[in-house]
């Protein structure tokens, strides 16, 4: 009986695991996009959807799964930029009116989903080599799962290098953490704000095709995404990558954990917390004053 | 007569010509204006918050999803609220909506600018995880099915005499809204809209003001929910979805927030775009999603702010003419 018990544990924490490292792939890039340009981006999750469609298209043209990764998320990427430059940026700050124009996009990519790549359900299968599974200690764990983990930790390290490492790492952090000054010390925070978007969606993207091979890829997928990655902002806290990667991961346990544990209330003890923490520390719980 | 008389005339108007016209028009027709009139409920009680206390709520589906669900599970399980205790649900999802309204209010009322948008964003969230996920209670995914209407001496079953009780709440909703915007009360609403720090520093609790007019706000959305039901018949989880409350903030800034009027306005071209032309095109969303942004893009008033842009326009080019003139008098 324990060691049923123990079983579960591990799975379900590894399950956890594993979501939460997909959930840090499009919950990072909308931390950072508040974080620059302090704009809730409500088409983020229409990012992640389209996504997984551009890589299907890829998949269903040259059959590379390999190739689909990176078209789709450079494609995603360059919609981003697209949109930053010629809609969000002339707007200037007007909370209100950004997000209800990112509103806008996500349905006007929705219907143009919709129209491309139809309203069924599609998923996207990986090479043969992924979807086997590993024993570890008695338990199976699916290699996917595996190969999702090591690539939010492989995206992970690269963010954290470029942010730390880098001039423009440190001019998006400056940005983050006082726009103004910023200016002021001759940072061109309009480019910082182009390259985070961009950085943003490509994240959302590459999201969106890697989990369209759990999640599969469907019509509404982009506004369910989308609360799950705010979530993750939230905890973590705006605009900080490490609280990102821990928001995820506190996410993705909790969704797992929740709804094998009290089915009937999992997503209140997911966004419940969610609001106290706003409700307390407007930051969320790693970002800065 | 003043220009705001003209306006409460137009209106009064506007309504007797629904109230003449619509009835004898199709069942399609009927249904639609009903659903609108429904909506428009709950996009003014979004106007109160936004438009006049300046609070972009992105969780007004929550208080309409509280009337909705009180209404079904009280007529499914109970039988309450067929007959003539139909007035006792109105009352009770009211209430419901004000209570939520009240235990959110306490938490997101603080919050400024983009973090009342995320907190309510997160408020909204839970009461659908709920609705969605708690199946023993609410149906789950499918919802709930109510399959009659009330009925006690009228029978609310027939299209027309429940499209005159809709427009009978809808007009009351909006004549309490305007009577609450104009009194001493909705003026310090627009004074910590405008400026809160003034507000504070003039004596105004304005916590408890955002706070009050919160409550408000969830009454009626919790009263629009009520009816909601009714007119839809079905209640499920798609009603409290973040798309519903983006739906109702969209409606009030394509009309023009702070004027009550405009949500509505914008409520009917909503539905009519979502419900008529969707029959006639498959692309019909486009033009939506290009409504939207092109509003948000160009008319930031909204719709009823064209009027004053215009003035606005002709009083600068006639300055621009005038200086022309008195650029080209030699000294």
């Amino acid at each position: 009986m324990r060691a049923v018990d123990a079983k579960f544990w591990l799975i379900q924490a590894f399950n956890g695991i594993s979501y939460g490292a997909l959930l840090f792939l499009v919950g990072s890039g909308l931390s950072l996009i508040f974080g620059v340009m302090r704009i809730v981006n409500l088409s983020h999750g229409s990012y992640f959807l389209l996504g997984g469609y551009v890589a299907l298209s890829v998949i269903w043209t040259t059959g590379s799964w390999l190739l689909a990764i990176p078209v789709a998320a450079f494609t995603v990427a360059l919609v981003g930029l697209a949109m930053e430059r010629i809609f969000l940026r002339p707007l200037g700050f007007d909370p209100l009116r950004q997000v209800l124009l990112t509103v806008g996009f996500a349905f006007l990519f929705q219907q143009a989903a919709l129209d491309i790549w139809s309203g069924n359900n599609f998923d996207i299968n990986p090479p043969n080599v992924l979807t086997q599974s590993v024993e570890v200690g008695g338990i199976y764990l699916p290699l996917y799962r595996i190969f999702m983990i090591c690539t939010a930790l492989g995206i992970g390290l690269i963010l954290w290098l470029v942010m730390e490492k880098t001039r423009m790492g440190a001019a998006v952090r400056a940005t983050v953490d006082d726009a103004q000054m910023a200016r002021g010390v001759g940072i061109d925070t309009s480019r910082v704000s182009m390259f985070i978007f961009a950085l943003g969606a490509f994240l959302a993207a590459l999201g969106g095709v890697i989990g369209g091979g759990f999640l599969s890829v469907y019509p509404g997928l982009d506004f369910e995404i989308l609360p799950l990655a705010f979530a993750v902002v939230i905890i973590g806290g705006m605009g900080s990558l490490g609280g990102a990667a821990i928001g995820a991961l506190l996410v993705g346990l909790a969704d797992n954990f929740g709804k094998a544990l009290f089915p009937e209330i999992s997503y209140f003890t997911l966004y419940a917390p969610m609001a106290l923490i706003l409700a307390v520390k407007p930051t969320g719980l790693f970002g800065r004053e | 007569m003043t220009t705001e008389q003209v306006k409460v005339l137009a209106v009064v108007a506007a309504l007797v010509a629904i109230i003449v016209i619509v009835p004898n028009a199709n069942s399609f027709v009927i249904l639609l204006f009903t659903r609108a009139l429904v909506f428009a409920i709950l996009v003014m009680s979004l106007d109160l918050l936004l438009g006049f206390t300046g609070l972009a709520s992105l969780g007004q589906a929550a208080y309409l999803g509280v009337g909705a669900y009180l209404t079904a599970i009280l007529a499914t399980r109970y039988q309450i609220g067929l007959g003539y205790d139909f007035w006792l649900v109105i009352v009770l999802g009211a209430i419901g909506g004000a209570v939520l309204a009240a235990v959110f209010g306490l938490l997101a009322i603080r919050a400024t600018g983009v973090y009342f948008l995320m907190i309510t964003l997160a408020l909204g969230q839970c009461v659908w995880g709920l609705a969605y996920r708690w199946n023993s209670l609410t149906g789950g995914d499918n919802g709930i099915n109510l399959r009659v209407r009330p009925r006690f001496g009228i029978n609310l079953a027939n299209e027309v005499t429940f499209f005159y009780l809709v427009v009978g709440f809808f007009a009351v909703s909006l004549a309490a809204m305007y009577v609450l915007v104009r009194s001493p009360f909705g003026r310090s609403l627009t004074g910590i809209r405008e400026r809160e720090l003034r507000m504070r520093i003039l004596g105004y609790n304005t916590w408890l003001h955002k706070y009050i007019a919160f409550i408000i706000a969830g009454a009626f959305g919790g009263l629009s929910g009520v009816l909601w039901a009714h007119t839809a018949g079905i209640v499920s989880p798609e009603n409290l979805v973040l798309t519903t409350s983006v739906d109702a903030l969209l409606m009030t800034v394509l009309g023009g927030a702070g004027t009550l009027v405009g949500g509505v306005i914008g409520s009917f071209i909503v539905f009519g775009l979502r419900e008529y032309l969707s029959t006639v095109v498959p692309w019909w969303q486009y033009v939506l999603g290009g409504v939207y942004v092109l509003t948000i893009l160009y008319l930031p008033t909204g719709l009823m702010g064209i009027p004053a842009r215009i003035r606005q326009r002709r009083a600068r080019s006639k300055e621009a003419t005038e200086e022309r003139k008195l650029a080209s008098v030699p000294p």
